[in-house]
This record gives C-alpha cells, structure tokens and sequence, in this order.
C-alpha cells in the first residue's frame, strides 16, 4: 500500500504549521493593540460633561471640581452636589442633566468612567507635582478645548522618565543653580525607581 | 552561642514531579507573554454624592484595644474608609506611643472574614428581632430576674458598670458572674493578704534603680507592660551619672522580661516561694532559711538594701498570693510603696473569677439557673476542665452567647448572636493607672454585630445607640460645657484627670508558710498564655498564629516546653510527642526544648487545641485546658512518658540565620576595659556617595530589644505581609520582613538575648551585584530599593544575602481576602518575586511629599518607620545619617555601635547597640 501523503505534503504541513503560529500571534497582536490605552480617543461618560464648556467658556478654575488636586494623592472628583451648586439654578430642566439630579435626589453616587489609569504598583501624587509648579496642562493635555475628555498622553513609563529626567520642560520653578525650591530634589534622584514604586 | 535545632528535611516527594513541572512551566512562560499584562479592569469612579472630604488622606481615630479589660491607647489609620494600621497613641499613658502585639493584629481581627455574621438559634440563622423577642420575653416571664445570670469577663468601661446598675435595677434578683482565662485573682489575694483588701498595684519603672522580679513578665504581660517597657527601657540607658536599672529576674519560665535580665535564676515553683521567703528574711536579718540559694537571696537583699526607695520588688500574676505578699512585705521594709510602687483601688469587678465562675456552676448545678447570658469570652474552652463547664451549659434551659466567634461556647448554648469588634463600636475603658478613652468606631460594624453595652441597654429597655449610652456615661462627669470636652476626649484619646487616685496602705504582718516539698518523682506543669495567640481568643488569627513566638520560634501550634536538661535525662528529644499524666488526665503533646527553663519543668501553653475556630485556629497543637483545674490553675504536677511518636513542628529558626561568631555583643556596666568601636577595615571598594539629600540609616539598641515581635507584625501590617501557612514554614516560606533572632549564651545563667534583624541596607550590597535584571539597585538615599516590576524570581540575591533577610513569593499568598485590609500605600506582590525590608519607603516619600509641599527638609522624627514606631521600649532609631543631630547619627557614634558580620565588609545601614549587663560582682561567675 502506497503512502497516503507524499513527499510534497511535508512542506504543505511545515507551511501550514508556519502559518497557524503567525496567524495566532497576528491575532493576539491585534488584540493587545486594540485593548491599549485609546490615546486622544473621547470617553463615554453618563453625563456628556465638557471641559471645554466648562473650563474654556465658563473659565471655572479646576480646583473648583477637583478640590484635593493640590493637597493629595487623589484629585478629587466633585459630588453630585457640586454640580448642583449651579445646576440647581442654571439648566435646570436640561435633559443630559438627569443623572445628576437623580443622584442627588437617590442619594446614589454617579459612576463616571476613568480616563486616565494608572497600574497598581505606581504611586503617583497630584499635590506634590502641583506644588512643584507642573502645569495640569502638561499632562492632561488642553481639556478647555475637549468638548469630552480624553487621555492626551499615553502614560508610559518613558513618557514619565522624560520630565524626571529633565524636571525644566514641565515645570515653573526657575531651574537655575541653586533651585529656587530647595527641597526639590535633583533629576537623577527624581529619576530613581524607589521615587515611584514602593 | 548555639542555635536551637535545624528544620526537618524538605518533603521530597514535591521534586518528583520536576519534569512534569518544567514542561507546563515552559508552557505556561510562552502563554504568559501573550497574555499577561491584560489592561486594568475598568472600575468606575464613584465620587460621594453630598461629601467633598478629602478620602486620599490617611484619617487617625484615637481609641483605645483592651487587653483582658484594661486599655492600650491606639491611633487606628483609616484610608478610604477601611481601617488598616494600628499605631500607639502617645498621649496615652499605657502607650506612649508604643503598642503589643495584640493591638497591632486588631487590623486581622477586625477584618478576619471568620468572624460570625449572624444571630443563630440552635445552629440556624436568625435575626437580631426574634433574638430580642426571645430574650424579653424570658426576661419578663422571670420574677424580676430571679434564675437569670450573666456570665461576663472583666471589664473596666464605665459604661458597662453603669448599664449593670441600670439591668440590676429592672431585674434585681439577676445575677453576674465574671471570668476570663487570664484571671488576676492571685494579685488581689496578695494585697487582700498584705494590706487587707483588694488593690491593683502599680509601678513606676522611670523611678527604679533596681528591679526583682519573681517570675513576673512585667515587660509584656500586666496591665501597663507597654508603658513599664518604655520606662524601665529608658532607664536602662546609661545617661550622664545615672546608674542604668538593675534586673534580677528569679522565674520558672524565660519570658521577654528574661532577656533584658542582668541575672536570672530558673527555679521551680515551691523553690520559688523559698527564695521569696529567704529574700525576706535575709532584710530583716535572719539567715535561718537554708535554701540552694542563700548566695543569691544574700546578694540581692544588699542591693536592695542600697536602693532603698528606688526598687521595686515585683511578682508575676500567676503566682500564689504568698508570694504576692513576700514581696509587698519587701516594698513595704524598703520605704518603696508609695515611691516607685503604688496602690489604687481596682477598677473592675474580676477581683475573684474562679469563685464567681465557681458559684455560676454551683447554681447551675443546683438548677437555680433558667437563663444565662453569656457576654463575650468562650467559658466553655476556658473553664478549668474540673467544672465541666460544656455538660452544666447543656443543663441550663435558656443560654445565649453574645461572641465573636461561633465557637465552642456558641455551639451549648441556644442562641448565638455576633459581638462587634472594639475597632467598630462605641465604647470606653480605663488603662492600668484608670485613665479613661472613649473608644470610637473607626468603620461601621461589618457584619451586623452588637457591643455588649447595646445588649445591656436593650435589656434594661434603654432605646439608645452606642454613642449616646458612652455620652450618658460621661456627661455628668466631663467638665462644661460638655460638647468641648468629649471633643477633646475624642481627639486626644483619654479623659483627662480620670487617673484613679493612689492609696497609702499599711502592711498586715502575717507569717507564711514555707512549701510543702516537692513530689520528686513528678514535673512541675505551668499553664501559660501563649505568648502568640493568648488563651485562645486570637487563635483565628492568622497574623498571630504566624508569629514566632519567642526562644522557641514555634508558629501555628504550642509544645510541650522543657528545658533540655531536663529532657535529656527523659530521653526526650524535640518533636518526640510526650504523654504527660495530670491525676489520670492525658494528653499528648509534642515536645520542644528551650534554655533557661527551669529543671524538671514543663510549660503548656494554653489557646490551642481549639474545636471551633475556623480554619486557621482549629485543629492546631494541643488543649492544655484539659489538664488544668480550678484548684490548680496555674500550676500542677504531672508524670511524662515519650510515647515514640513524632509530630513535624513549623519553626523559623535557622531558617535565616547569620552565621556569625559573635551575632550579639555585651558589654559589662561599668565596663571593665575600654572596648571601642570595631576596628577599621581595609576595603577595596570606593565607599558610598553620601551626598544625596538623605542617607537614610538605622540602628538597634540591644540593650532596650526584649524579643517581644511588635516589630515583627507591625511590619507585617504596614508591608502587606502575607502569611503562609504551617506547611510553607516547615519549607522554609516564612515571609516576615523583620525576624526577631533569638540566642542562648550557654552558662550558668543561659543568658537569653535577642536581635531584630531587617534588611541592612548594606552600602556594598552583595544581592546587588548578582541580580541579571537590575531588579535591586541602591538609590541617592541609600536605600537597597527592589524593584518587583523588574524581577524574574532568579533568587540569587536570596542566596548572596548574608543576612538573609530576602523573601520570596514562591506561591501567590496573597488574595481577595487580605485585600481589605492592605495597605494602599505599598504594593501587593505577586507569585515569583523576591521581597524585603525597605525601610518603609512609602512614608519616607509621603514625608518627603508632604515636607516638599511645605518648603522644608525633613526633621529627625518626621519619617518613623513601621516597627520604630510600634516599639514599646523605644529600641529601633531611625533616621538621616547626614544630620549629625539625628538620634540615629548620634547612635552610631555611641562605642557600643556594631554591625552584623562587619568582617564581609558590606557596610550595612543597620547596626545595633550592645547590649549591657548591669553587673552585680557577686554573682558573677
């Protein structure tokens, strides 16, 4: 009985073979691609809240909603009722608004969806970059002209290492010699691991 | 110095299985790459709906953890609403600052997902409505009370003595009974003797200049030993003329107290009762009294006798009145009452517990008892096992038991309803000295529990919550106007001018009798808290049960203790289980040796072989409850026999253990020859930048170190340390970032000594140079930094650390459940990377932050590390070694500084103080 597959079947199979691990990897690839942070690309939220009406039109200062900016870790997000300091009396009937004023009148909180995300194991601190004269700009991108939020940066660990390593691009204290903040550290200790990670 | 023991050998049937290992762990390496690193789930931000408090920030609730009822001032850290560290209070006068081990492992108990739930009646769950129903109408269908008993431990809260008055007025023929495990009966039994009533003592260690203590672990186990280490520690420095404390300790068994002892004695108990004895007569001048130990009574009625006024003669609880009122007597023949010891009345009603249990169990018996309320405590592990206190709960018609815990007391009697954590309720308690905290709920009680005062309030028909039964409490006494004061109370954790007043007894002489000679042919037993997990209320306790407990290094179960002579002679080596015979009563028990022990003297702790207490505290060791009686609580005599079986115990010493000649240096007060700092060595290596701003350092006083773990599991607290299991520890897992070391100097004495060792932060690191990824570099602070994004679980920096401090995650320890409780400043490692001491950076940065914002540098105390600040003798400095004012700068400079194996040259950040003997000549060998 003569073989069922000839000899040209081997390289069919090597090809075959070839082409199954490509395509696996090609699709994970994709994967990994389409689940990465949408850089520049708006975020669903429940209420359709807009920067640029807010803080390019209005002029609202951004500590008005984020309080703890320049005091914490965490900058704050406002309470329903800091919406309604003004809602109560402008839009008052606005459609788009009807999930602030349920929250206020359930007393249930509003689920807004995260921008910006960072991993567990970095420890990033508002108020001390604040205090050192970093710009909200500078990271967050021109949210006065974002009519919904986005992540302007990508939030990589190089993109960070970038103003460590040359703390002058991104802040306003005078970088001459010696530092106009004395407790400022310098860049290569600003660039050490144990300044970020614990 | 000789280490204990080695480890059992590793289980080898786990190597078996490495080939079938290595091909799914190159699987599961190729299928990690792809697919690890998923994004971060999208989890929402929920911002309050009325609130704008800043959450992020860390918020301290000063309260107060009560240790067999008396207070310990806590501040309890709360970030994002969970509570997650515990911390002394230093405005307390039982802390200081400083806190045991109990109160750093609160955080555990509170979060423990053991806990009960909910009410059950027979088993079954119920609900807090059909429980009261249940309960009034018992209470109601009873003539004023008449057959109702509460059972109760001892409690010093305000509150709970003014609702007693409140229930005893509703149902006056209701009657209350008090007993816990750790009863203090013999204490007042003395001063009963002594000055003919009840008193509590009280000592102040910053005024001694010589200490005796009778087997008495004053350093850790009375009321106030947090306060007594830091004072007697204090005073143990030798600052400018002031002659540093002396310590004798005469005791059967070592304790933390022992090693912090200039001389120790190991006696047995009736020798003991002889040596008091002689001690006495040898300061009224009569050397009738032939003991062994006339040299050392002598000798140390001298010393007494030059430090009149400023000694304290202590004893230990558990010891018999007698002894109790030897050394009252000589307090009272030295003018130190009134000096460094003092008297007030007690403030809590357990001043005789096994006769109140005692007639609990004669009324039962009786059949007087149709309902009792059993508060808090589990009586039926704890009762002497001569009461049955199990079989007479069964005969009581109603029973219910307000716990905790569903354990064994639950499990007798008809209702079992959930007790709220102290961390969760409204509440107070007076300290050792009768100071007063209001103690406030740091979260909302998780899981619908009720405190003992709501119970009483909703018994007396009081319709009041928690918080306004605590401010009925108070609001006559507090000064006007009252909002400001129980403000201030709230803010600083203690009541001021609540202190009790001292009173100034006279001494009753009576004669005492000399002990009946011993049995020789039997051992004495001594019934022991464990030095972890108490009489058995932590044992669920995970944190705790991984504690190892000091000199043996035992975790997750007790041992028979003996001291190895007295082994030898038995035949008795360690893990041998042992059959040890009370009056026909058995049990086996494996066996551990351990120095300083006295001869023909076998320690049970108790708190184990616990039924019901979960999975982590049930099945573990063995019950020496079983053994104990109401007569013989503390002691008893026993027979021994090795039954030829052998039981594998999980103990971390040699584990890590530096193998050094001289890991611990001593040094003679006054010393005999000028000893000055370790020489220079020649070092090829360029020595480290200091120029940074910080250069971060440590160091470690021996001489205040009692081996007490606080530092241990506060570390673990603030670390996010996962425990492992008694399994992981016999293979040498165990992840403690900060080990307590402990060594015998084998002579006459077996001096006792211990050492914390953390990472030294070595400035020529040897895990550095061996790491292939750079996972563990050195930063401008010195600090040896791990960086466990980069790490690849090699473990060659494990295996290149001399000190062994280096922790691997060979399993993934931590989960879901110990989220809860983590500390949100410090991350949670994963399965495969190496860990360790980092010297709490989280709080050097969060210093380092906050004093930024400020425009300032850091100052010498600004950043405490996690086991300085938990240290209740003040032994670990911490701080910049650039600022030459610093307390650890000015350490490093003292001559007693060292390092830990100095000869390899690697420079650590960590060093230690020797540690001092207060010599006294005449009993020095």
């Amino acid at each position: 009985m003569s073989q069922i597959f000839g000899r040209h079947f081997d390289l069919l199979f090597r090809l075959t073979l070839v082409a199954v691990i490509a395509l696996v990897f090609g699709a994970v690839v994709l994967w990994r691609i389409s689940i990465a942070p949408a850089v520049g690309a708006p975020v669903e939220q429940p209420v359709p809240f807009s920067h640029k009406h807010h803080v390019g039109d209005v002029g609202l200062d951004c500590r008005y909603c984020h309080a703890t900016v320049d005091k914490a870790a965490y900058a704050g997000m406002p309470s329903s009722e800091t919406c309604m300091n003004c809602h109560s009396q402008l839009f008052t009937d606005a459609p788009m608004l009807t999930p602030v004023r349920d929250s206020v009148r359930d007393g249930k909180p509003l689920h807004w969806n995260r921008v910006y995300r960072l991993p567990d194991f970095v420890f990033f601190d508002h108020s001390v970059h604040v205090a050192n004269g970093v710009d909200c700009v500078n990271c967050h991108g021109n949210v006065a002209t974002m009519p919904l939020t986005w992540q302007a940066p990508s939030l990589e660990m190089r993109w960070c290492l970038d103003c460590h390593r040359h703390p002058q691009i991104a802040t306003r204290v005078a970088w001459n010699s010696p530092p106009a903040k004395p407790t400022l550290r310098d860049a290569a200790q600003l660039s050490e691991c144990s300044t970020c990670h614990r | 110095m000789s280490p204990l023991k080695p480890s059992p050998p590793l289980d080898s049937s786990a190597l078996e299985a490495r080939r079938d290992f290595l091909k799914l762990f190159a699987l599961s390496l190729g299928a990690g790459n792809l697919f690890g690193c998923v994004r971060a789930p999208d989890d929402p931000i929920v911002p309050s709906v009325a609130d704008d408090t800043i959450e992020d920030l860390p918020t301290l609730y000063a309260t107060a953890l009560t240790r067999n009822g008396y207070a310990n001032g806590v501040l309890v850290k709360t970030r994002y609403g969970h509570s997650v560290k515990v911390e002394g209070n230093p405005q307390h006068p039982a802390s200081l600052g400083g806190t045991d081990v109990f109160a750093q492992a609160a955080i555990f108990g509170l979060w423990d997902a053991q806990r009960s739930k909910t009410v059950r009646r027979r088993g079954k769950p119920s609900n807090w409505m059909e429980f009261f129903d249940d309960l009034h109408a018992r209470l109601r269908a009873s003539r004023n009370g008449a057959g109702v008993r509460f059972l109760s431990e001892p409690s010093t809260s305000p509150t709970l003595q003014r609702l007693r008055r409140e229930v005893a007025k509703k149902f006056p023929a209701a009657e209350w009974h008090t007993y816990s495990s750790l009863v203090r009966d013999n204490v007042y039994k003395g001063t009963q003797l002594a000055f003919g009533k009840p008193l509590e003592p009280r000592y102040d260690f910053s005024r001694a200049s010589l200490v005796v203590a009778l087997d008495a672990d004053f350093l850790t186990a009375l009321p106030g030993s947090v306060r007594y280490a830091r004072d007697f520690a204090a005073r143990r420095e030798p600052a400018g003329s002031n002659t540093p404390t002396r310590l004798y300790s005469i005791e059967c068994a070592p304790s933390p107290t022992s090693i912090l002892a200039d001389h120790r004695l190991a006696l047995r108990p009736h020798e003991l009762q002889a040596f008091a004895n002689a001690l006495l007569a040898e300061l009224d001048g009569h050397t009738t009294i032939d003991t062994p130990y006339q040299r050392w009574a002598r000798a140390i009625a001298r010393d007494l006798q030059a430090h009149r006024g400023a000694g304290i003669a202590i004893c230990g609880d558990h010891q018999p009145p007698a002894i109790h009122y030897v050394t009252h007597a000589i307090n009272a023949r030295l003018g130190n009452l009134g000096a460094a010891v003092s008297f007030a009345e007690p403030t809590h009603d357990g001043i005789d517990q096994l006769g109140s249990l005692r007639d609990l169990c004669n009324a039962i018996r009786g059949d007087f008892v149709e309902s009792l309320i059993v508060l808090g405590g589990n009586p039926v592990y704890t009762a002497p096992a001569d009461l049955d206190f199990a079989a007479l709960l069964d005969r009581v018609p109603w029973s219910a038991h307000l716990a905790e815990y569903d354990d064994e007391t639950s499990l007798h009697c008809g209702w079992h309803a959930p007790l709220a954590h102290e961390l969760e309720t409204w509440g107070d308690a007076r300290a050792f000295d009768g100071t007063a905290t209001i103690m406030q709920p740091t979260i909302a009680p998780l899981h619908d529990g009720r405190s003992i005062i709501e119970l009483l309030a909703e018994i007396s028909e009081l319709p009041r919550g928690g918080h306004d039964l605590v401010q009925d409490t108070w609001r006559e006494t507090m000064a006007a106007p009252f909002e400001t004061s129980w403000h201030h109370a709230l803010r600083d954790g203690i009541i001021s001018e609540t202190v009790s007043s001292v009173v100034s007894p006279a001494l009753i002489a009576q004669n005492i009798e000399m002990p009946s000679a011993s049995d020789e042919d039997k051992l004495d037993i001594l019934f022991r808290p464990d030095a972890s997990i108490s009489d058995g209320a932590h044992a669920s306790n995970a944190w705790l049960q991984e504690l190892p407990k000091p000199f043996t290094l035992l975790t997750w179960s007790n041992a028979a203790m003996l001291s190895p002579a007295t082994a030898k002679r038995l035949g008795i080596v360690d893990e041998d289980i042992v059959q040890i015979d009370v009056a026909g009563t058995r049990i086996d028990a494996p066996a551990i040796t351990q120095s300083g022990l006295a001869e023909n003297c076998v320690v049970l702790p108790l708190g184990y072989g616990r039924t019901r207490a979960g999975d982590v505290g049930s099945g573990r060791g063995f019950n020496a409850g079983v053994l104990r009686t109401s007569d013989e609580f503390w002691n008893s005599r026993a027979s021994i026999r090795k039954t030829g079986k052998v039981r594998p115990l999980a103990r971390t010493q040699r584990h890590s253990m530096a193998g050094s000649d001289a890991p611990i240096r001593v040094d003679d007060f006054p010393r005999s020859d000028a000893t000055s700092n370790e020489p220079a060595r020649a070092n090829l290596f360029a020595p480290r930048d200091r120029s940074g701003d910080y250069a971060w350092g440590m160091a470690i006083n021996l001489n205040a170190c009692m081996g007490c773990n606080v530092c241990t599991i506060a570390c673990q607290s603030e670390n996010n340390i996962p425990t492992v299991g008694a399994d992981q520890i016999r293979r040498g897992r165990a992840m403690h970032w900060m080990r307590v070391d402990h060594y015998v100097e084998e002579s006459a004495q077996a001096r006792l000594h211990s050492q914390p060792v953390p990472c030294m932060h070595c400035e020529q690191a040897p895990c550095e140079v061996v790491c292939p990824v750079g996972a563990t570099v050195h930063d401008s602070q010195g600090l040896n930094v791990q960086v466990y994004n980069r790490c690849i679980g090699t473990r060659f920096c494990a295996n290149n650390c001399p000190y062994k401090v280096r922790r691997f995650n060979f399993l993934q320890f931590t989960n879901e459940s110990t989220r809860d409780f983590a500390n949100p400043d410090v991350t949670i490692r994963n399965r495969g990377v190496m860990e360790k001491c980092t010297y709490c950076v989280q709080r050097i940065e969060t210093a380092r932050i906050e004093t930024d914002k400020q425009g300032r540098t850091l100052r010498d105390g600004d950043v405490l590390t996690a086991c300085q600040a938990a240290c209740p003798t003040s032994a670990i400095a911490f701080g910049n070694l650039n600022d030459p004012d610093s307390a650890v700068s000015k350490a490093k400079r003292d001559p007693r500084n060292y390092a830990l194996l100095a000869e390899l040259n690697t420079n650590p950040r960590t060093t230690y103080l020797a540690k001092l003997r207060i010599v006294n000549r005449e009993l020095d060998e």
